[in-house]
């Protein structure tokens, strides 16, 4: 074996917080050769973006490293100064940060923060540096690079605003890239684009990539191997292929048996269903643009769920699924169109009546973080619905309460807590023992596991369908994450910015995609590539 | 564009018309009126009918509406009534009295934004974090001190026991200076609030990671990314520090014996003439009012993201 | 999708393992600033219950013999031109700033959020006209649109107050409607009306709690602001009448005898000073503490 591009040995990295020091990564070693693909892998909390940003020298102010080396090409940097670091970082180490949307300067052109990384390592000559940006911009896959470099961020999409880092990434031929989490923000056809892209670039270069992810499906096609951190230790380490065939480690066991994109299970047998829970016909809802102009967020949509059946509506961001969520939960008014739940248009509901009907249809929220009143306890957010619809005594709301709070696996410790002293999961569950407590008919799920970690992602997804399956129960999944849609639903409706492209049952959709979306949309999958090696 | 601008002046203009109203009626409801604070005084030895002459000449005693209808067209054509005190036009006394104020708030103004920006720039840059935090804690003094004791205090120190500025006939110049540090210390206070807030803001942004994971040091940073960022918006406060300035004036202008629109509040306020007070009123909302107006229709010259798209932004 | 970069901040630890439950982890974790922030204003509100608690000196009535008499042992902090004893002045004044610092913020915070959070939970015309109405209140400057209703209402320690409480009526009413916006919009009130709450119930019970931390920091910072504004009008001279030991008074009394006696201006500034900063660290802290 050569000698190591990257050498992390025993890095120990802690907090300050008040005053004591809180370690977040315990001695986490690894190398990375020139140019090879290590992914870092874990859920929050496992000290993957630490170490990243412990290698590029970019730690917040509150942390420091508490032991350890970090050598490039042999070299110690851990101790460099932060003057002597800034001679490396964007030459020999750079970075593809997580958001492209607030990772570029809103008041400086394209250009401008393409060329700086230029300037500051020393080229002066602005027809030079105008050139070179252009060329970096249209390597990067930029149509009409001289317009580009004129333009602001907020005239440039997600995608092309991760290019734009990308070119700012490879300007300088370095020999490391650190991409953290370069994709998690974007839809998954872009997410797939600019992968391709990075790979393309550093076979180009010989660049070694030193890639941080959630996705165990993202690292399983882009990296030759796998660092599975948990918690700061590390769990395993090994050839990408070898850790998917056979995990050693029980933790990167289970997160193999919980990433949805990399399971190969069946599809859901089909369940009985009674008659329609909702039908949703010809739905077109437009949004007002100042005088005159109008924008057509929803268009045209129809379909039907059986009760005690999952049917899942799948888009990227814009596609109008948001908008057909808040229509169908008598939030929104369609333009056009009717939706019946259970029979009752409820467009033409209002007022009282309105009110009365929510409590057969009920709406879990995407984010767990905001949709729970951060100064009630656990208990008071279950217990509200009823009071709102009394017929219940305190007595008989608290039993109702506490069996249901049970049902959803929160201990009785965590009754009297308020939201903040939750985790994400368990705040979820809270959520949807809120949705459940009036006992409806149908429940909405809005990307309701999107934001969870992949091994919580798994447990309460089982959770859902095992109150399916004993309370009858009629869901509306609202997704983009396709891999979870085809472990959960049984009907599936594929929506493009607005429009229905494709209906019918999880399996036609998957396996005979009609529209050549859907058929980009299941490739984009992470982890396809190494399904198919496996 | 033209569409927006034209409803943000027809806005303004709708604010000033409320705040000419509202001064007009607050001053109508006086208990006390001018014209007898000055003419009963017995040494002039007016008599009832006399008084009643005034009165008349002064149009004090028509109905409120034809007296607020008469104000409004007076005020539009810049005639804004008779100052009873000085028995000269408010137009003329403002206008009498607004260099030395202008003079006075320009030069507190600007050692405001030097201070301020001074205070947050070392705020971030000072070597230890010790002294970052103390020079963070400086403005929040600043904020604290009534601005007439400062003034007093400023008096006392220099000119009494330093002796370095005369109090008595100081020249021109010489007796600008401890006037204008009066005015400028509480403005600069929330500048720099507004300021070392934002710069902390805007340092936690990923595109200031970004950055510095480019190479860039600390100092570039802040001068290339952070700064422009973190000012742009203080612009949206200079309509509320124009109004402080005026405020700050006639406190300062007291508390130095300075004449200026300030000392003239002052005064008008203990003699209850009611049509300075009005017309300086007015004349600080129109201030106000313009220097937003102003702002806002400049606002997208320096903010690229409330300029149109140029080109497709597909 | 975005949730992620939240959920993975590298500097959120959950909540939990931080908050120390015992007695001491909580006094470690208290900031010695904040202490001495509530002890000032814990001592100046003792002042104003019981003034003769602290001096036996008349705070009226001086002794001539006495008079401008520098800091001594027994005149702490010296006499006045007519040999009153300044520290005692300072202590019965208390009473004259703090309540007048105490009225203005109340009328400012009851009109004030009323005035926001009907505009703001009822939206519309009503919004829009009240915050027209805002819009005027802050186009004139604090300062004279105190003085214009000083001389509306007369002069006087009430009629100081009430015109210092007016003039914070638009920070006020603006801060809560932008609160309650905020809050209206977030996911748990529509969770809230989706599990079938009333429009009353959900302001009640949701609405109205989350928005009133920061009103509650402000109504801190105004009592601070008050009691400048008030010291001012009090120099100014359209406050209390002397001989009331009011602070501001006191500083536009002492302003004749600058020359001589430097502590007739320099101990009631201080004092200011002390305590409006103290206001605001605590108004600080209650902004934080959410």
């Amino acid at each position: 074996m050569t000698t190591p591009l990257l050498s992390v040995e025993n890095l120990s990295v802690a907090y300050k917080e008040g005053d004591h020091h809180t370690r977040v990564t315990h001695e986490v070693s690894f190398d990375i050769a020139p140019g090879e693909v290590v992914a870092l892998v874990g859920e929050s909390g496992s000290g993957k973006t630490t170490t990243a940003q412990a290698v590029i020298g970019l730690l917040p102010e509150n942390g420091r490293i508490e032991q350890g080396a970090i050598r490039l090409n042999g070299e110690d940097i851990s101790k460099w100064s932060s003057k002597r670091l800034d001679a490396i970082r964007g030459s020999q180490i750079s970075l593809i940060p997580q958001d492209p949307t607030s990772s570029l300067n809103p008041v400086k052109t394209i250009g401008a923060q393409v060329g700086e990384i230029l300037r500051i390592h020393g080229d002066r000559d602005g027809k030079v540096i105008a050139a070179r940006v252009a060329e970096l911009l249209a390597r990067v896959g930029l149509s009409d690079p001289e317009l580009r470099a004129r333009q602001y961020p907020h005239e440039l999409s997600g995608g092309m605003k991760q290019r734009v880092l990308i070119a700012i990434a490879i300007a300088l031929k370095p020999q490391l890239i650190i991409a953290d989490e370069p994709t998690s923000a974007l839809d998954v056809t872009v997410q797939r684009r600019i992968l391709d892209l990075i790979d393309e670039l550093r076979r180009e270069n010989n660049t070694a990539v030193l890639l941080v992810t959630h996705d165990l499906g993202v690292a399983a096609d882009r990296a030759d191997r796998i660092v599975v951190l948990q918690g700061g230790h590390i769990q395993e380490t090994g050839e990408a292929k070898a850790l998917l065939i056979a995990p050693q480690s029980p933790y990167a066991q289970r997160l193999l048996a919980d990433a949805p994109s990399l399971s190969t299970t069946a599809f859901r047998e089909p369940r009985p269903g009674g008659g329609d829970a909702i039908v949703v016909d010809g739905l077109v809802h437009e949004y007002g643009l100042g005088r005159k102009k109008s924008f057509r967020a929803v268009d045209g949509l129809s379909f039907s769920v059986k009760r005690g059946t999952t049917h899942a509506i799948v888009g990227e961001s814009g596609s109008g699924k948001t908008t057909t969520v808040r229509d169908v939960v008598g939030f929104g008014r369609p333009t056009s169109g009717q939706i019946r739940i259970d029979g009752t248009d409820i467009a033409s509901l209002k007022g009282d009546a309105l009110r009365q009907f929510r409590r057969k249809i009920q709406l879990v929220y995407q984010n767990p973080f905001s949709s729970l009143d951060p100064r009630q306890t656990v208990f008071s957010i279950v217990e509200e619905p009823l009071v709102n619809f009394s017929g219940l005594d305190a007595g008989a709301r608290a039993k109702k309460v506490n069996d249901l709070l049970e049902r959803v696996g929160l201990p009785e410790a965590l009754r009297k807590r308020r939201p903040r002293a939750l985790s994400g999961g368990q705040r979820q569950r809270v959520a949807i023992a809120r949705a459940l407590v009036l006992d409806p008919e149908v429940v909405v799920l809005d990307e309701a596991v999107s934001a969870l970690d992949v091994t919580v992602q798994a447990q309460i997804l089982k959770l859902l369908d095992d109150l399916q399956r004993e309370l009858g129960l009629t869901y509306l999944f609202v997704s983009h994450d396709l891999a979870v849609v085809r472990q959960i639903s049984d009907t599936v409706s594929v929506l493009q910015d607005g429009r229905q492209v494709e209906t019918g049952t999880v399996e036609e959709v998957f396996l005979r995609p009609q529209s050549a979306y859907t058929r980009e949309l299941i490739d984009a999958i992470p982890g396809k590539r190494s399904l198919a090696l496996a | 564009m033209s569409r927006y601008i034209i409803g943000r002046i027809g806005q303004a203009l709708l604010v000033l018309w409320v705040a000419f109203t509202a001064a007009f009626l607050l001053l109508q409801a006086l208990p006390g009126d001018a014209i007898l604070i000055k003419f009963q005084n017995p040494e002039l030895g007016l008599g009832p009918d006399q008084i009643a002459a005034l009165r008349e000449a002064y149009g004090v005693d028509s109905p409120l509406w034809a007296q607020y209808l008469q104000a409004l067209g007076n005020f539009l054509a810049g005639n804004f009534g008779y100052s009873v005190q000085g028995s000269v036009p408010v137009s003329q006394e403002l206008l009498a009295n607004l260099p030395a104020t202008a003079r006075l708030a320009g030069f507190g103004f600007s050692l405001a934004v030097l201070v301020a920006l001074g205070l947050a720039f070392l705020a971030t840059l000072a070597p230890f974090a010790w002294l970052r935090s103390a020079i963070q804690a400086i403005p929040s003094l600043f904020i604290s001190v009534p601005v007439f004791w400062l003034g007093i205090m400023l008096i006392q120190t220099f000119s009494f026991r330093l002796k370095w500025i005369s109090v008595i006939n100081p020249g021109e110049w010489e007796g600008l200076i401890l006037p204008v540090i009066t005015l400028a210390v509480p403005i600069s206070a929330p500048l720099a609030q507004i300021l070392m807030r934002n710069i902390d803001e805007v340092s936690t942004q990923p595109f200031v990671a970004v950055a510095r994971a480019k190479g860039a040091s600390p100092g570039w940073v802040l001068w290339k990314h952070v700064a422009k960022n973190a000012l742009l918006p203080t612009l949206t406060i200079a309509g509320i520090l124009f109004g402080e300035l005026l405020a700050g004036a006639v406190i300062t202008e007291t508390v130095f014996g300075l004449n200026g629109i300030g000392g003239l509040t002052e005064r008008s306020v203990r003699f209850q003439d009611a049509s300075v007070i009005q017309a300086v009123v007015v004349f600080s909302a129109a201030c106000f009012v313009a220097v937003n107006l102003i702002v806002d229709l400049l606002y997208p010259v320096f903010d690229p993201r409330l300029r149109k798209a140029k080109g497709a932004a597909a | 999708m975005t949730s992620f970069a939240s959920i993975d901040a590298f500097t959120t630890t959950p909540a939990t393992v931080s908050r120390t439950n015992n007695l001491f982890g909580r006094l470690r974790g208290v900031n010695p600033g904040l202490v001495l922030a509530w002890l000032v204003i814990a001592l100046v509100i003792a002042w104003a219950i019981a003034p003769q608690l602290f001096t036996s000196f008349n705070p009226v009535q001086g002794v001539p013999s006495e008079k401008l008499k520098a800091p001594t042992l027994i005149h702490i902090l010296g006499t006045d031109a007519l040999g009153r004893d300044l520290f005692a002045r300072l202590v019965y004044g208390a009473a004259h700033s703090l309540t007048g610092a105490f009225v203005a913020v109340v009328v400012g915070l009851v009109a004030g959020t009323a005035l926001g959070v009907i505009a703001g939970s009822t939206g519309g015309l009503v919004e829009e006209a009240a915050m027209r109405l805002v819009d005027v209140l802050l186009s004139i400057p604090g300062l004279l649109l105190m003085l214009s209703i000083i001389i509306l209402l007369g002069f006087g320690t009430v009629n100081a107050a009430i015109a210092v409480g007016i003039t914070s009526v638009a920070s006020f009413a603006r801060l809560s409607r932008s609160e309650v916006v905020r809050v209206r919009r977030s996911d748990y009130v529509e969770a809230a009306f989706g599990s079938g709450g009333t429009f009353l119930s959900v302001l009640w019970r949701h609405v109205l709690p989350n928005s009133l931390t920061s009103v509650l920091a402000l109504a801190a910072l105004q009592f601070g602001s008050a009691i400048l504004a008030i010291s001012t009008l009090g120099f100014l001279g359209y406050g209390a009448p002397p001989p009331t030991p009011e602070w501001g008074l006191l500083i536009a009394e002492g302003r004749n005898y600058i020359s001589t006696a430097w502590w007739l201006t320099t101990a009631p500034g201080i004092v200011v000073v002390v305590v409006v900063l103290a206001a605001n660290r605590i108004s600080q802290s209650v902004g934080k503490g959410r």
